[in-house]
């Protein structure tokens, strides 16, 4: 009998490895880049070329800066989200147009809403590469002094948007007021 | 409407599934047959709700359904209708549905071809089928539903990967997952075997034959993969040792140690629990092998933190299959094991070896694929393995894999006399020293020693195997007579050796021999290897139906003599902006030629990537021999005659067989 | 009997070879701030992987050969590679390479790799540009 249940033995081994290795894992980084002043970057706007977006311009109050992209199909699922909070005036948000084509993401905002104040325009993603930006949507929480409070990785839907967001971002504008 | 019938029926397949399942164990308990009857229907209902489920998402792709989520990421209004409809299996989720509906085409092709199975027996390999059904439909309608909606829908699709915008996409994941999902066979026949707790002969000549064909698409659908890549990725290559390829050879590989296995296990009764083992293990590495790929663990183990539910479900489903499956074999194997008894000579022995050689190439592949995870779970740094570790195990492994095989056939079951053998040998072995030697010499390789190592195997291979045909015809009075009344069971062996033989030539000069050139061309610049001349004319701009291509153009002569215009293209894909590279091949029985395009280096310069290839399709060809050797070895006479009895028997079926307790 | 001995064997045997042959065979992935800090061993096969720097990217004149720096946004790493890039090799794209490093510190890949979708990075330049970010190290062998 004991020779037969050798098999038995060698694949329970593998599981609990695998399972380790999945307890093991937690997300590594909470939230890199945090407390640190938001990069530099200075970019055109998707709507305008002429008009620019820089750094400076998030300083001052508390806003949200999103990355995102016409490709990207969480931000599709994610933008009524963000125009809700526009309209309903919870928090001002910046856009960052990620690796994008122009004519595609001028039609994006005409058809689905324009909940930014204004989004830079990076078709190289060099901007991304200093915010450390590494998928699509990203969202940025950014305080009175240009200091990244949070930053949320992927699309967020209304539940985390009340829960995680919204809190943090009242919190931003308690202490800079 | 559709995607919400596709996912209603998706909800009624997982239920039918269930019961397909469920039924036999109240059936078992209340010792009523007509209960367990009912299992049969539940497994065809079963499969027609599948079907459905495919076919509208299948509508959704081809009626460009946008606010499917599935749909909207893997398709496009300007794919071309053929790539709309491979498209549905072009991701995770659509990949998941094909393998469940595969799975349900299995179950019930088992279902009409089981009808003389006893019925207990019968049953209770249904039941197990339907139970990694219900595994499949879970997972699906949890973590990974291809009908989920999209809102607001997308006004247009992201596009289809490239480089799956192509006709190798169509056929490779169908034939590979026909394959993977079939081994489930075996396995559910050994799983019902060891509930029974009793395994006779007629259990192995029932599973033989679906083992072959389950192998049969693995060996085309690996094939495939292989031509694929090669003229796809725009490298030359033909096997990367990735860990994607390596799920599907893993599988196969236990396949391979499984039909020989079974063999040993019809003809004379002996390695029974081996057998089963044997069973469970293709069929487990089928498994891990799908979700390996599927759930993105092998890019990384992060993968499963982006998302846990996913990782989750996969590690445990995979322990409730595999688990129970071996608990149940270290509870019952014992009554299923034992045996005709054999001597140290024999053909049982070398089937044993080639058994054992298989098995430990299957776990040095799995330990190379694994190896990288384990060590980035325990935190022991990023690494990854490369091709040279499984070259330097896998050759010395496949080296006498071939050794044996060649005399394998030619010994008998039992016992043999080694003094017998070595007479037989004797000119196999010359011959083939003798034409290895001649060959190696006629090549004129580099790298003498490898390319006369696999030369004089694959010449061993070949002679042998022709030796054993001559003996085998020889016991009829004229050979031709002989060559007509072989039983298609041992052509197909002899095809399938042979087709080994095929595939070592192929990789042995394709690897020795091979040039490889990246090149800075100029319009009119020209560049000779291997007696070839390549002549570049220049880039020219070339529209697509989804893409804008540029077309470079090759013209290729030999002593003067146009032999082939090359037409190398690199396409940028509208939608994603994606670029492709489209290599051009010249194909050959004896070589291939082979052009692709780098980048443009300015002044009409450009990067091309010229290869002269010889025997590269001996590979491939070896390959297809093999599975050709498995459709014959299927059809032999005892199988048709199984089949016969079947229709003939259908409507009384055995009550109590030899197989279950009844 | 005969038959255990015959497994136990062929498996110890394969066994052996399968861990020498693992043992000699792995790529360690370092980023470009370990390559900096000197963590990363000189003259042997070993992976690095980043961000291809904007405006890096330059061809050798005639030649095939072309040199771009790797980043993590921390550091940046200078590789050179003689041959045909990926489809997918861009200015701002994850890459990882595999090579080693010259005496100079130039790292001279015998492969490149991009991912075969470009919308995302390969994971462990992911991972590398967020534990840079954070001024964190990647685990690494020597630890």
């Amino acid at each position: 009998m004991p020779r037969f249940t050798v098999p038995l033995g060698i694949f329970l081994l593998l599981v609990v490895l695998l399972g380790v290795g999945l307890t093991l894992n937690p997300r590594l980084v909470p939230s890199p880049l945090v407390d640190k002043p938001l990069p530099a970057f200075e970019l055109p706007t998707v709507l305008d070329p002429e008009q620019r977006l820089s750094h400076d311009e998030l300083r001052g109050r508390v806003s949200l800066l999103n990355v995102w992209a016409t490709w990207c199909v969480p931000c599709r699922e994610e933008h009524p989200v963000l125009v809700g909070i526009a309209r309903r005036g919870e928090a001002i948000i910046y856009g960052l147009n990620y690796k994008d084509d122009r004519e595609e993401a001028v039609n994006w905002l005409e058809t689905l809403g324009d909940p930014y104040v204004k989004s830079g325009f990076d078709p190289t993603g060099r901007a991304g590469i200093d915010l450390g930006v590494y998928g699509v949507p990203e969202t940025f929480i950014i305080d009175a002094n240009g200091t990244i409070v949070y930053k949320h990785i992927g699309p967020f839907d209304d539940k985390i948007w009340r829960e995680t967001l919204l809190p943090l971002v009242k919190k931003a504008q308690e202490n800079s007021s | 409407m559709i995607p919400e019938l596709g996912h209603f029926a998706l909800i009624l397949a997982l239920l039918t599934a269930a019961t397909q399942s469920l039924i036999p164990l109240f059936g078992g308990l209340k010792r009523t047959a007509n209960v367990s009857a009912a299992a049969v229907p539940a497994a065809r209902a079963q499969f027609v709700f599948c079907l459905l489920a495919f076919a509208c998402l299948t509508a959704a792709f081809v009626l460009q359904d946008f606010s499917v989520t599935y749909v909207a990421t893997n398709s496009n209004s300007a794919l071309p209708l053929h790539y709309r409809v491979s498209a549905v299996w072009g991701a995770h989720e659509g990949s998941l549905l094909l393998w469940a509906l595969i799975l349900s085409g299995w179950t019930v092709a088992v279902t009409f071809f089981s009808r003389n199975l006893p019925d207990v027996f019968r049953v209770r390999v249904i039941a197990v089928m339907g139970a990694i059904s219900v595994g499949f439909y879970l997972f699906m309608l949890l973590t990974s539903n291809p009908f989920s909606r999209l809102l607001p829908s997308a006004v247009e699709g992201n596009d289809l990967n490239p480089l799956l915008q192509d006709f190798g996409l169509i056929l490779h994941p169908p034939m590979l997952y026909m394959g993977y999902v079939g081994l489930v066979v075996p396995f559910s026949f050994a799983v019902a075997a060891l509930i029974g707790g009793r395994l006779d002969p007629a259990w192995t000549r029932w599973t033989r034959p679906w083992t072959v064909v389950a192998w049969v698409f693995l060996t085309l659908g690996i094939t495939l993969g292989s031509w694929w890549a090669y003229y796809e990725l725009g490298w030359g290559g033909w096997w990367f040792w990735d860990p994607v390829e390596n799920a599907s050879f893993m599988p196969w590989l236990m396949a391979t140690a499984l039909i020989h296995s079974l063999a040993v296990s019809e003809q004379r009764g002996a390695f029974k629990a081996w057998t089963v083992l044997l069973a469970i293990f293709a069929f487990s590495l089928s498994l891990l092998g799908t979700f390996l790929v599927r759930s993105g663990v092998l890019v990384s183990v992060h993968a499963f933190a982006t998302d846990p539910a996913r990782g989750l479900f996969i590690l445990m489903f995979l322990a409730l299959v595999v688990g129970s499956a071996l608990v149940l074999f270290a509870l019952r194997a014992q009554a299923v094991s034992g045996g005709g008894r054999f001597d140290l000579f024999s053909r049982e022995t070398l089937l044993l070896i080639n058994n054992v050689l298989l098995v430990v190439a299957a776990a040095s592949v799995l330990l190379g694929t694994l190896y990288p995870l384990i060590l980035d779970a325990m935190g022991l740094g990023k690494i990854s393995v490369g091709p040279p570790y499984f070259n330097s195990v896998f050759v010395p492994l496949v080296l006498v894999l071939l050794a044996v095989l060649g005399i394998g056939p030619l010994t008998r079951w039992k016992k043999d006399r080694s003094r017998r053998l070595a007479t037989l040998l004797r000119w196999p072995l010359i011959a083939s020293i003798v034409a290895g030697v001649v060959l190696t010499v006629a090549s004129d390789a580099e790298g003498l020693a490898a390319v006369l190592a696999g030369l004089v195997f694959a010449a061993w291979v070949a002679a042998t195997t022709a030796l054993a045909l001559v003996e085998r015809v020889k016991l009829r009075t004229s050979p031709l007579a002989g060559l007509l009344r072989l039983p298609r069971g041992f052509t197909g062996m002899t095809v399938a050796h042979l087709g080994a033989a095929v595939m070592v030539v192929g990789i042995t000069l394709t690897t020795a021999l091979s040039t490889e050139k990246d090149l800075r061309l100029s319009p009119g610049d020209t560049y000779a290897i291997a007696g070839y001349e390549f002549r570049f004319s220049g880039v020219r701009q070339s529209p697509g139906p989804n893409y804008r291509a540029q077309r470079g153009h090759i013209e290729v002569t030999r002593s003067g003599k146009t032999i082939a215009q090359l037409f190398p293209e690199k396409r940028l894909y509208l939608n994603s902006s994606s670029p492709m590279t489209e290599a051009a091949i010249d194909p050959g029985f004896t070589r291939d030629l082979y052009a692709a395009l780098g980048d443009e280096l300015g002044d009409g310069a450009w990067a091309v990537r010229i290869y002269h290839k010889p025997f590269v399709r001996w590979i491939w060809l070896g390959g297809l021999l093999m599975a050709l050797g498995g459709i014959l070895a299927v059809t032999d006479r005892r199988y048709r005659i199984m089949v016969r009895n079947e229709r003939g028997r259908s409507d009384r079926a055995l009550a109590s067989g030899a197989f279950a307790e009844g | 009997m005969i038959f255990v001995g015959v497994i136990v064997t062929g498996v110890a045997l394969a066994a052996t070879l399968a861990f020498i042959a693992i043992g000699e065979n792995m790529l360690y992935f370092f980023s470009p701030t370990q390559v900096k800090n000197g963590e990363a061993p000189r003259e042997r096969t070993l992976r690095v992987g980043g961000l291809v720097v904007p405006g890096s990217v330059a061809r050798e004149q005639g030649s095939l050969t072309v040199q771009f720096d790797l980043s993590d946004n921390r550091e940046s790493l200078t590789v050179k590679y003689t041959g045909i890039l990926p489809d997918l090799f861009r200015e701002g794209q994850g890459i990882v390479a595999t090579g080693a490093l010259e005496p100079g510190g130039t790292f001279v890949a015998e492969e490149v790799l991009a991912k075969h979708d470009e919308k995302y990075m390969p994971p462990e330049v992911a991972e590398a540009l967020e534990l840079a970010e954070q001024g964190g190290r990647m685990s690494n062998p020597q630890e």
